[in-house]
């Protein structure tokens, strides 16, 4: 089966109000099939411009590059700005961190659900309705009448990723970029709930944590400094090679250790190279 | 990240970008100098600061610059010339008396009002706003009314009572339009203290023991000031254009002071024939306008809050 | 020994949302206890409850002997409880330096020796002098979540109430933080109360702990017990599957 999305040497690169550039993703390649790929890293390792740079959606004064990007054979380097808006949402979404800034918050949520779903696809505002309702059941909300005509604003932080989640899948992508959600524990049970396996869609995770990540992921991609330091099957990471992956794992609290104090990471400057 | 090396071009400036600032005077200077950079990115905004800064060193001056006396003139042999004759540059009016001059002295005015305007009505505003916003229940309810009161009147029409009732003079007029002028500032002040009253930082105050007063004034207050102050450079051009309002109605400022207002009151009546008497106070009042706004639109972008963001 | 903390049927209602429902725990002088359950489960609320930042709809709170009920809370409380929030980047004014945050505190009880208590408070986080004048901005979340912590111990509490102190942070930094938690606790005998969804960092940090769900106590047990999963309860038992990192579920 041909791959979902392949990107080779994708680098993201931005002007320092100091003066200077300062490189944000410096040749990172993955490809991705239909299976979930983690993408681990600490704050400022680039990972979010790795999803963004993916989704067309960096920032304007940012220098994307790559020797290739595509997504289902189309080239997204050179595809028209059009192709690329229809491309989001409709077969390629993304979760963002923050809830609170992907509603919109003068438009109720079913609302928005139903206008997502009705820009991608050609059906009727009553099978919308019901398919946004569909989905936000799907999410574990339980009254999706009452939430499809509340405001962001009126539900709970929890609640209201959900919803963000049902809007992102409604369409019913091939891809699903989840950027740092901000409780990711919450995103993955969400994910886990949909079975996005049976759906035959591709999931790019991106997270500072290693374990939820390992949990939930198939791949693992361990990214330091804009690279790509350990590529690696979740099952295979206590054989995990790079010190800062062997690092991480051992810096983490386990259940029934006793290591006090805990070993911290011991930065090598190589690693940035 | 890597950041490739940057060419550090003065040890100041890498002294004020330093990111581990050694004194609060560094920390506090190198603040203000990135606010500085960004506002200076933009070509508008730095054109808006130099009409000011124009405006002020005009008023400084006034003595130095201008030609002619602002109050006496040659009744005999300058009535009504126009632009351009030797000796005045944009022409006379009625009472023989030099254009010029009399619009750089009167820069001194439009400064005294606006100035005097935005230092009482900006914080009364700050005040009532935060501590509405903060204190929230019936307190906020009787303040925010207050406000609604004053906010239902229409500006100028409302200036025009007060200085009716205080009686005609500049004084008067500066104190009639800061009357009308805080409500918008006291409803910024609270909608910012609404949002930041729930934050993190503000619950960490509280459980240090502090009292509301000290939480308001110290920590909540320094929230509001970057709305405040774009609202109130905006406003400024209306501060203006009020009291050219009210001078233009003979309320404000009384003849025979240059008051740009008055200018173009008085000069209504020989617009037709004798443009220049009306129409140089109008481009004045005008390009000062535009300077406050370019200014405020340049500060908005320049203070937001989200620093350190790329 | 009176407990440091004890929570006695406490509920918590905001409007008709019931965020707590008859919550009992009883914390020992000097002993480290955890909260653990999924986002809104109450477990902040509690926390919360007990500084008077939640309002208290039934039950009491006693510190140190000392009963509260209802919100308003004495400074000399405050010298005595402290909290440290999760979000690093939320629990700091992004407008005042770390020396002023750190001087608040100080100044808002009369304490002098500010510019000494000050260095050494940063010291004590394994913060250099470079920080002190830095604003929020210009540093990482860890750097950011040590100034929170020494902020919290400026006033030499002997209650400090941690809410998912480490769950913002990077795993790397997660790890020096809770160590400075392990070192800070020992060197001043603090008890703390701790916040967490991560069954690893609960165990690691803490000697005993409730897991809660829906604004109610679930189950109490010790850390050696969850570590051998010596668990009664359904849901204890399923938050201890679902913590298992590495073991795939197919």
């Amino acid at each position: 089966m041909s791959p979902l999305l392949v990107v080779e040497n994708l680098r993201v690169a931005y002007p320092a109000r100091a003066g200077g550039i300062i490189e944000a993703v410096r040749g990172v390649g993955f490809t991705l099939r239909r299976e979930r790929l983690g993408i681990v890293c600490e704050s400022g390792s680039g990972q979010s411009q790795t999803g963004r740079a993916v989704m067309g959606l960096t920032a304007p004064q940012a220098r994307v590059t790559a020797d290739r990007l595509a997504f289902a054979g189309i080239d997204l380097a050179r595809a028209p700005p059009r192709q690329r808006r229809a491309l989001r949402g409709g077969r390629i979404a993304m979760i963002l961190q923050d809830p609170k800034y992907s509603l919109d918050p003068v438009m109720t949520i079913g609302r928005q659900i139903v206008e997502t779903l009705r820009t991608h696809q050609p059906v009727s505002r009553a099978a919308a309705r019901r398919r946004a309702l569909d989905m936000l059941a799907a999410v574990q909300i339980d009254d999706p009448e009452r939430v499809f005509g509340l405001y962001p604003h009126e539900v709970s932080g929890g609640m209201g990723q959900r919803a963000m989640i049902a809007m992102m899948l409604v369409a019913g992508p091939e891809l699903l970029i989840a950027d740092e959600p901000t409780s990711a524990l919450d995103v993955t049970v969400q994910l886990e709930v949909l079975n996005m396996r049976e759906r035959g869609m591709g999931l790019i995770f991106i997270s500072h944590d290693l374990r939820l990540v390992s949990s939930f992921c198939d791949r693992v991609l361990v990214m330091y400094a804009g690279r790509v330091v350990e590529e690696i099957a979740s099952g295979d990471l206590t054989h995990a090679r790079h010190p800062y992956t062997r690092g991480l794992l051992e810096c983490l609290p386990r259940i029934g250790d006793d290591r006090h104090p805990l070993p911290v990471l011991d930065r090598r400057p190589e690693w940035a190279a | 990240m890597s950041a490739l090396p940057a060419a550090p071009r003065q040890g100041r400036r890498a002294w004020l970008l330093s990111n581990s600032p050694a004194s609060r005077l560094q920390a506090r200077l190198g603040r203000a100098y990135m606010v500085w950079l960004r506002f200076s990115a933009n070509g508008l905004a730095v054109a808006g600061l130099a009409i000011i800064l124009l405006l002020v060193l005009v008023a400084i001056f006034a003595g130095l610059l201008a030609p002619h006396s602002p109050t006496l003139g040659d009744l005999a042999g300058a009535r009504l010339l126009p632009p351009g004759t030797p000796g005045y540059l944009l022409g006379t009016d009625d009472q023989g008396r030099d254009i010029l001059s009399r619009l750089i002295y009167g820069s001194r005015l439009t400064l005294f009002v606006v100035v005097l305007v935005a230092v009482i009505a900006a914080p009364v505003g700050l005040l009532v706003g935060t501590v509405a916003g903060y204190a929230g229940g019936w307190l906020d309810a009787v303040l925010m009314r207050i406000t609604d009161i004053f906010l239902a009147f229409p500006k100028l029409v409302l200036a025009l009572a007060f200085a009716a009732a205080l009686g005609p003079g500049i004084e008067n007029a500066v104190i009639a339009i800061a009357i009308t002028s805080w409500p918008p500032y006291a409803r910024i002040a609270r909608a910012e203290t609404l949002t930041v009253r729930n934050s993190d930082y503000i619950a960490a105050v509280r459980l240090v023991g502090a009292s509301p007063w000290r939480i308001v004034l110290r920590h909540v207050m320094p929230m509001c000031l970057s709305s405040l102050i774009v609202r109130v450079t905006l406003d400024m051009a209306g501060i203006i254009l009020t009291a050219a309002g009210l001078g233009f109605l003979g309320l404000g400022a009384q003849p025979p002071t240059p008051e740009w207002g008055a200018m173009i009151a008085s000069g209504r009546r020989f617009i037709l024939d004798q443009w220049w008497v009306a129409t140089m106070p109008g481009i004045a009042i005008f390009v000062v306008s535009l300077g406050f706004n370019l200014l405020g639109d340049g500060l908005r972008d320049a203070l937001d809050p989200k620093e350190g963001a790329q | 020994m009176t407990d440091a903390l004890r929570v006695d049927r406490l509920g918590v209602a905001f409007d008709h949302f019931h965020a707590l429902r008859d919550v009992s725990i009883r914390v020992a002088r000097g002993e480290s206890f955890g909260l653990v359950g999924e986002s809104g489960s109450g477990k902040s609320t509690l926390l919360r409850a007990v500084v008077g930042l939640a309002p208290i709809t039934s039950g009491s709170i006693a510190v140190d002997g000392e009963v509260r009920a209802g919100q308003r809370r004495s400074r000399a409380f405050f010298r005595k409880v402290q909290m440290v929030f999760q979000d690093p980047y939320g629990s700091l004014h992004p407008r005042q330096t770390v020396d002023r945050l750190l001087l608040e505190p100080l100044a808002v009880h009369g304490i002098d020796g500010a510019e000494a208590r000050i260095r050494r408070a940063l010291d004590e986080v394994g913060l250099g002098p470079s920080f002190r004048f830095r604003y929020p901005h210009q540093m990482s979340g860890g750097q950011r979540q040590r100034v929170a912590i020494a902020r919290a111990l400026i006033l030499e509490p002997e209650i400090l109430l941690l809410d998912e102190p480490t769950s913002a942070l990077d795993a790397s930094v997660q790890a020096e933080v809770l160590n400075l938690l392990e070192q800070v606790r020992r060197d001043r005998g603090l008890t703390f109360v701790m916040v967490s969804h991560d069954l690893g960092v609960v165990t690691h940090m803490c000697e005993r702990l409730v897991t809660m769900r829906h604004g109610r106590v679930v189950e109490m047990l010790t850390a050696a017990a969850l570590a051998t999963g010596a668990v009664s309860n359904a849901y204890t038992q399923e938050l201890l599957r679902a913590s298992k990192g590495f073991v795939r579920a197919g």
